[in-house]
């Protein structure tokens, strides 16, 4: 009963003209700047930010969170047709979405991308209507100790995510840890690896180094072999996923909601774990685990899935608890103050319309990029045939407006550059990306929780044991560990790996 | 040769700039407001309730441009290196004044590079447990950390941070060292506070109040001198049972050094009006902050403030051992 006039009450607001009118306006700057490498959520909303102090705080609230989540859909477009993820959850579209991009198949890769985030949308949207509370209640109870252990089995699925050798992969894996490492400590704010330069105290960001080893590596190896790419656009053959493909994607959909939807509640990094996390469980569970990394519809259905509905469920937290679970929810929970609100666990009560208007609104807002993103397909596929003298400079420029946005500081643009040489060098070795980059996110987090943890037990090792949360993901680890190195198992790797 | 013939050139177009800005009506063009941490944030809100009352005033736009990272240092310093021609104004916390004692190998001199325009706010922070701790108020607190100092768990946002500054106070009144759980942040902080994986901290009010409102977390006393508007019944720490432990979380707005006098005496007036501006004060009272009496939200005072802050908090960070660099 409550929650039908709750829902009610979200409809009466979000139907209104005016914010009907915001939240298209929100996911459609979402879409645009989620099409546009680098150029992220949080550097627009900053941007938007003054603008939002003149609206009513329900209107200002869509919009924003629109821009949010309309980004996660867009945010697979440069990834699959260019091989430039522009955000962190799209690190993993990109490895297959780019492979079915070259095999002809991109409007294929983006519709599938579109649909599965609809799916998960909607029903993240409906998990948060009913069960916001207590999933933050549960959230909570993940202190240090879980955390640490969720990312050991995090870590050990990016192994999985290699398609060449594993001796490389674990190399890639110690290279993002190390990598992980730069920046001052948090418990003593020791600097280290930052030879003295200020820029680096806080570490190097990921965005700088996707966009480094992915995009601008991918533009060096392209400009090498010239012939590469006309021949991609005489291959573009269907827009729309086939009788076949449908099949293949409707259980990646489902999975890639649910674990989307349960990582984006923790706080922390929940979105990008959720895709990659998805990724590896898809490519261990499906019959086609061959064709991952060779352009496998699951290899984008899955996490695409699974990052949108992390970003919906990421908003449990802030509008639960007022406690921010990345960057975009922190400004979110700074245009609430600006408007007078005061972010807390007091919202749902106090504001009734603007906490049921805002997930109102977001089902909305999905179904709307679904119409927006469905028929820009076909133009989209498009950009891929413009010639490459032409895509590549728009591309660069792109990454550096993208990149310097971030903190405005030109250093994070020169990094990004070096990065790019370096992941150029990588490609020519035969070593992946993206292991380092989920090793490169998990590492500090994993380092951080560990000595928190440690701390609080007064150095005492056996707590990651004594919580049960945490023993199950230990024992689940280790399981992985065991299966993966029996022989039988080993030769079987090796087969799907070396074809 | 050419190096000094370009610098040359390039003073000489500054010269020329600022003097035809001066002659110009000022403000001619955006003012730029450097804030030294992310977007979003408290001490962004603050910059930018400010920012948007003062542009009003002074009948221009202002724009606040996030330039974080090492603990607001980053920003400082890019402020050091711009035009004074009052096109380039800083904003930042108390944290300018324990940057100093914090990082030895900072590029600039938190005094003498700055031209003080004035004084924003004092901020209230809390102290605050988690819910089922058993101390009931500020003299149980201190009872049971005195019997129990080996297992309690003190939380802080990060090396530097205001809730760091507070606990660093904390335990020098007691004259003893607890175990401290450094976070990345006051959200993560908050966060664990409110699963109760930590035991207790302080921290600003911006972050508590509303979990203290709704009965998620204890909270013990204020460090304010005198208690505050948005939670009257909360005691100050002074009367709580610590005498002589006050921690404002101040913002105060500077220039480059060389700002000419007049700009900077236009922001100052240009500040104490905007103060006064009642929708400022009532986000301000949100944040369970206050503006700044307009005495001091003047370059003298902020002066005055600074001093004493460094001198202040430079030997409590020195005796503590801590370094942020």
């Amino acid at each position: 009963m409550g929650l039908i006039d709750n829902i009610g009450l979200g409809f009466s607001v979000a139907l209104s003209a005016i914010n009907l009118l915001y939240c298209l306006a929100g996911v459609f700057l979402g879409t645009l700047i989620g099409v546009l490498p680098g150029l992220g959520p949080t550097a627009t909303i900053a941007m938007l930010l003054p603008v939002t102090f003149t609206l009513p705080p329900v209107s200002a609230l869509i919009m924003l969170s629109g821009i949010y989540y309309g980004s996660q859909y867009g945010g697979s477009t440069t990834s699959i047709l260019v091989n430039v993820p522009g955000e962190a959850a799209s690190v993993v579209t990109a490895l297959d979405g780019y492979q079915m991009a070259l095999k002809g198949r991109a409007g294929v890769a983006l519709a599938t991308a579109a649909i599965g985030s609809f799916f998960a949308g909607t029903v993240a949207t409906v998990i948060l209507a009913l069960f916001a509370p207590p999933l933050a209640e549960i959230a909570l109870k993940f202190g240090p100790a879980e955390f640490f252990s969720l990312m050991v089995l995090g870590l050990l699925a990016s192994l999985v995510l290699a398609r060449g050798s594993l001796l490389h992969a674990t190399g890639m894996v110690v290279l993002g840890l190390l990598l992980g490492l730069v920046g001052a400590d948090v418990n003593t704010g020791t600097q280290r690896y930052t030879f003295g330069i200020p820029q680096l105290a806080d570490g190097i960001g990921f965005v700088v180094v996707a966009m480094g080893m992915f995009g601008l590596a991918e533009v060096i190896r392209n400009l090498e072999n010239e012939d590469d790419r006309p021949t991609i656009i005489s291959k573009i053959t269907t827009l729309m996923p086939t009788k076949e493909d449908w099949k293949r994607i409707i259980g990646p959909i489902l999975r890639g909601t649910a674990i989307g939807s349960a990582l984006g509640i923790l706080p922390g990094s929940g979105s990008i774990l959720g895709s990659f996390a998805a990724y590896a469980i898809e490519k261990k569970v499906s019959k086609n685990s061959a064709e991952f990394g060779k352009g496998a519809i699951e290899g984008v259905a899955a996490p695409e899935s699974a990052n949108n509905a992390g970003a919906q469920t990421s908003f449990i937290p802030m509008l639960t608890l007022g406690i921010p679970s990345n960057p975009v929810m922190a400004l979110m929970i700074g245009a609430m103050v600006i408007q007078g609100i005061q972010p807390g666990p007091s919202v749902i009560t106090e504001q009734p319309a603007l906490f049921w208007g805002i997930i109102v609104s977001m089902w909305i807002g999905n179904l709307f990029l679904v119409i927006l993103n469905l028929p820009m397909v076909g133009m989209w596929v498009k950009i891929v045939s413009v010639p490459y003298q032409y895509l590549f400079p728009a591309i660069l420029v792109f990454c550096g407006i993208g990149v310097f946005s971030l903190n405005n500081t030109e250093f994070d643009v020169y990094l990004m550059a070096l990065f790019g040489l370096v992941g150029y060098i990588f490609v020519k070795l035969d070593c992946e990306p993206a292991p380092m980059l989920l090793a490169f996110i998990l590492g500090p987090m994993m380092e951080e929780y560990m000595r928190r943890a440690l701390l609080l037990s007064r150095g005492d090792p056996m707590i990651f044991l004594q919580r049960p949360i945490s023993a199950t993901m230990l024992a689940l680890a280790a399981l992985a560990i065991i299966v993966a190195s029996l022989p039988m198992f080993y030769k079987k790797r090796e087969e799907t790996f070396r074809e | 040769m050419i190096h000094r013939i370009s610098r040359l050139l390039v003073s000489a177009l500054v010269f020329l700039g600022a003097a035809q800005a001066y002659a110009e009506q000022y403000p001619a063009k955006v003012i730029t407001i450097i804030v030294p941490f992310a977007a979003g944030g408290p001490s962004d809100t603050i910059a930018r309730l400010t920012a948007q009352a003062m542009g009003t005033i002074l009948k221009g736009t202002m724009i606040v441009e996030n330039v974080a990272g090492a603990g607001g240092t980053i920003g400082a310093a890019r402020l050091t290196q711009a035009k004074p021609d009052g096109y380039t104004l800083f904003i930042h916390h108390i944290g300018h004044a324990t940057a100093p004692a914090l990082y030895r190998k900072l590029s600039y001199d938190a005094m003498s590079d700055f031209e003080p325009v004035g004084l924003i706010n004092d901020g209230a922070m809390t102290f605050v447990a988690r819910k089922d701790f058993p101390a009931k108020d500020l003299k149980e607190l201190l009872a049971y950390v005195a019997a129990n100092k080996d297992k309690v768990n003190m939380a802080n946002a990060g090396v530097g941070s205001a809730s760091h500054l507070c606990g660093m106070l904390f335990m020098s009144a007691l004259k003893t060292d607890l175990t401290t759980i450094p976070y990345k942040g006051t959200g993560p902080a908050m966060n664990d506070l409110l699963g109760g994986q930590v035991d207790f901290m302080c921290d600003q009010t911006t972050n508590t109040t509303s979990h203290i409102k709704a009965g998620k977390i204890k909270v013990y006393g204020v460090t304010t001198p005198k208690r505050i508007a948005s939670m009257p019944e909360v005691p100050t720490m002074n009367e709580a049972g610590m005498p002589n432990f006050t921690v404002t979380v101040w913002h105060a707005l500077y220039a480059p050094k060389g700002t000419p006098k007049a700009i900077v005496d236009q922001l100052s007036k240009a500040l104490q009006d905007a103060l006064k501006d009642p929708t400022l004060k009532q986000r301000f009272a949100d944040l369970g902050s206050e503006p700044v009496a307009q005495e001091r939200a003047t370059p003298e005072a902020l002066r005055v403030q600074l001093k004493s802050e460094i001198e202040k908090w430079g030997p409590i960070i020195k005796n503590a051992g801590v370094f942020a660099d």
